[in-house]
């Protein structure tokens, strides 16, 4: 792969900050139903960047387009670019597979696979041929997802077996074992009660020191807790169709505080949903 | 509590009541564990038959030695056990890429295609084939082309037997990977083929074993596609120091059709404790798969 596109990284886009991934995207289509249009996300290096907005806005949508995940729903179509390491994630003669090793993903409903905890870490080592000691990066994956301690006396359980806070906290070891650039977390705390839900927040901002994290959350208060950049998505009814859209973007504390858009203070004062 | 909401109303007796429809009821839970003991009883009743009849003749010299000629004592079904077991693999080993792969294909790759439609039906349909059918098919395969039954043209007619339960319950297991498993895996950076490889068809195996194990037990049992293809011998299939398929093979069920018919005591105690054996191996199998069919993880 030769890099094609050098401008994303090359120059600072953002005063001094570092956008590692950076999302323009003009429209997004399912068959032809346009998802969503007109938005621009940038993501910093080692931030949180969370997601917000109602259902239907698209943020899952732009989460799952950084990695191509959607490449695998029939009529999925991207018109724009992701720029990524210096390249275009949708340039030509991209292989999604390989950005998908570089752009590691957690899921709403914790899946872990029907193996056990430490082949569950040891699955994207394996997978990439790592050559180095894989238990040792089993065992730091899973002390970066704070599950160590837990599991160290019962790798070899299956890691079915866990709890759901504790599957998600695996699916997290097995997403970090590899390293990768970008966490994406698509509500990762939505199936999860709240103490669960407490400890993948803090762990969040623990794993933010070494990855960058975008976040799809439906829940403002985590956005609050745990986002350094909030991005807020609409949906746009007109025309009698849903097409989601970035309505701002900005530091949390703006986005929470003083949004510049109407509609970004409708919402977080909770006058619609 | 508030007593005002209660009062106006007459409070209901919860006592239980013997009345019509509670009598029906009983009458329909009756009616339904007689049938659950008549399904019961034809195969205890043969097991029954099957010990006290077969289970006497049971050695090991049954199990060892070659069938014995019209006034012979003695002698067993060793050739017969053996011919079983290889025709049975040979199936197995052709029955069981195909159908995993076949599933794979219809679970998987091309679900709603056209190609998995026809596969499907002609699965759905061969199951119900007659099993005699296989043979005839087998027969002209295998037998007219080599010009002799054999042991591979037995192996084929029950292949086509396994098959289609291979690839349906194969499929079904397949399907059954929840998606978000599969999710995981392209998430981390699997292609289709590893996501097939290294999710899909481990997390189904206990299914997938399940069926096959199933179809294996089938086609250990099957008498009429054998008699066109396989015939039976009298001999052992490796002898004079070498292994020859390429001749009429005994098995289990063949021997047990064609003794049973005798009018020699031996051979009809032989047919008995053969049929026995028959028995224990299906259902040593179906402990075995019973045993796979469970979660490992």
């Amino acid at each position: 792969m030769n890099s094609m596109t050098q401008d994303a990284v090359a120059q600072p886009p953002m005063t001094e900050k570092t956008v590692v991934m950076d999302c323009k995207l003009d429209k997004i289509f399912y068959g032809n139903f346009m998802a969503v249009r007109d938005s621009h996300v940038p993501i910093e290096k080692n931030k949180i960047t969370g997601f917000i907005g109602p259902s239907g806005c698209g943020k899952s949508t732009v989460l799952r387009s950084l990695n191509r995940m959607n490449d695998l729903v029939e009529g999925f179509r991207f018109d724009g670019h992701v720029h990524f390491l210096g390249q275009d994630v949708y340039g030509k003669g991209v292989d999604p597979v390989v950005v998908r090793r570089y752009i590691g993903m957690v899921f709403q409903q914790p899946n872990p696979f029907a193996m056990s905890i430490f082949d569950n870490v040891a699955f994207g080592l394996r997978l990439n041929r790592y050559k180095g000691d894989i238990g040792d990066r089993v065992k730091g994956a899973l002390q970066g997802a704070a599950l160590w301690e837990e599991v160290k006396d019962k790798l070899k359980v299956s890691g079915q077996a866990l709890s759901g806070g504790q599957q998600q906290r695996l699916c997290i070891a097995r997403a970090i074992a590899t390293e990768p650039e970008v966490l994406l977390m698509d509500e990762p705390c939505s199936a999860l009660d709240p103490i669960a839900t407490r400890r993948v927040e803090e762990l969040m901002v623990e794993l933010k020191q070494k990855f960058t994290i975008a976040l799809v959350t439906h829940n403002m208060q985590q956005a609050i807790r745990v986002a350094d950049t909030t991005a807020f998505f609409s949906v746009d009814i007109s025309e009698g169709t849903r097409t989601g859209y970035l309505v701002e973007m900005g530091p949390t504390d703006q986005i929470f505080g003083e949004p510049r858009e109407k509609l970004t203070r409708e919402y977080i004062n909770g006058e619609f949903s | 509590m508030n007593a005002r909401v209660l009062a106006p109303v007459a409070v209901p007796s919860l006592q239980h009541k013997m009345e019509g429809r509670s009598l029906f009821s009983v009458a329909l839970s009756g009616l339904a564990w007689v049938c659950a003991l008549l399904a019961s009883v034809p195969l205890l009743s043969v097991l029954y038959l099957l010990i006290t009849r077969g289970g006497a003749r049971l050695s090991m010299e049954v199990l060892t030695e070659l069938p014995p000629a019209g006034f012979e004592m003695g002698g067993g079904f060793g050739n017969a056990l053996a011919g079983t077991f290889v025709m049975v693999g040979i199936a197995a080993l052709i029955a069981i890429p195909v159908g995993i792969m076949a599933a794979i294909f219809l679970a998987e790759l091309g679900p709603s295609s056209k190609m998995a439609n026809i596969a499907r039906f002609s699965a759905k349909t061969l199951t119900g084939l007659p099993s005699i059918l296989a043979g005839v098919f087998a027969y002209a395969i295998v037998v007219l082309t080599t010009g002799t039954y054999s042991a591979p043209a037995g192996g084929v007619a029950l292949a086509v037997l396994m098959l289609p339960i291979v690839v349906l319950t194969a499929e079904e297991a397949i399907k059954m990977v929840p998606k978000i498993m599969k999710d995981a895996a392209y998430g981390m950076g699997c292609t289709r083929s590893q996501v097939i490889w290294k999710v899909i068809l481990p997390t189904g195996l206990p299914a997938i074993l399940t069926g096959v194990m199933l179809a294996v037990a089938r086609a250990a049992g099957e008498t009429a596609p054998l008699l066109f293809t396989a015939l039976f011998s009298n001999y052992w299939l490796y002898q004079d120091g070498k292994l020859d398929l390429m001749n009429p093979t005994a098995s289990l069920a063949v021997l047990i059709y064609n003794f049973s018919g005798m009018p020699f005591e031996n051979q009809i105690e032989l047919a008995w404790a053969a049929s026995l054996v028959l028995v224990l191996i299906v259902l040593v199998i179906n402990v075995v798969s019973r045993y796979f069919g469970r979660q490992k993880f």
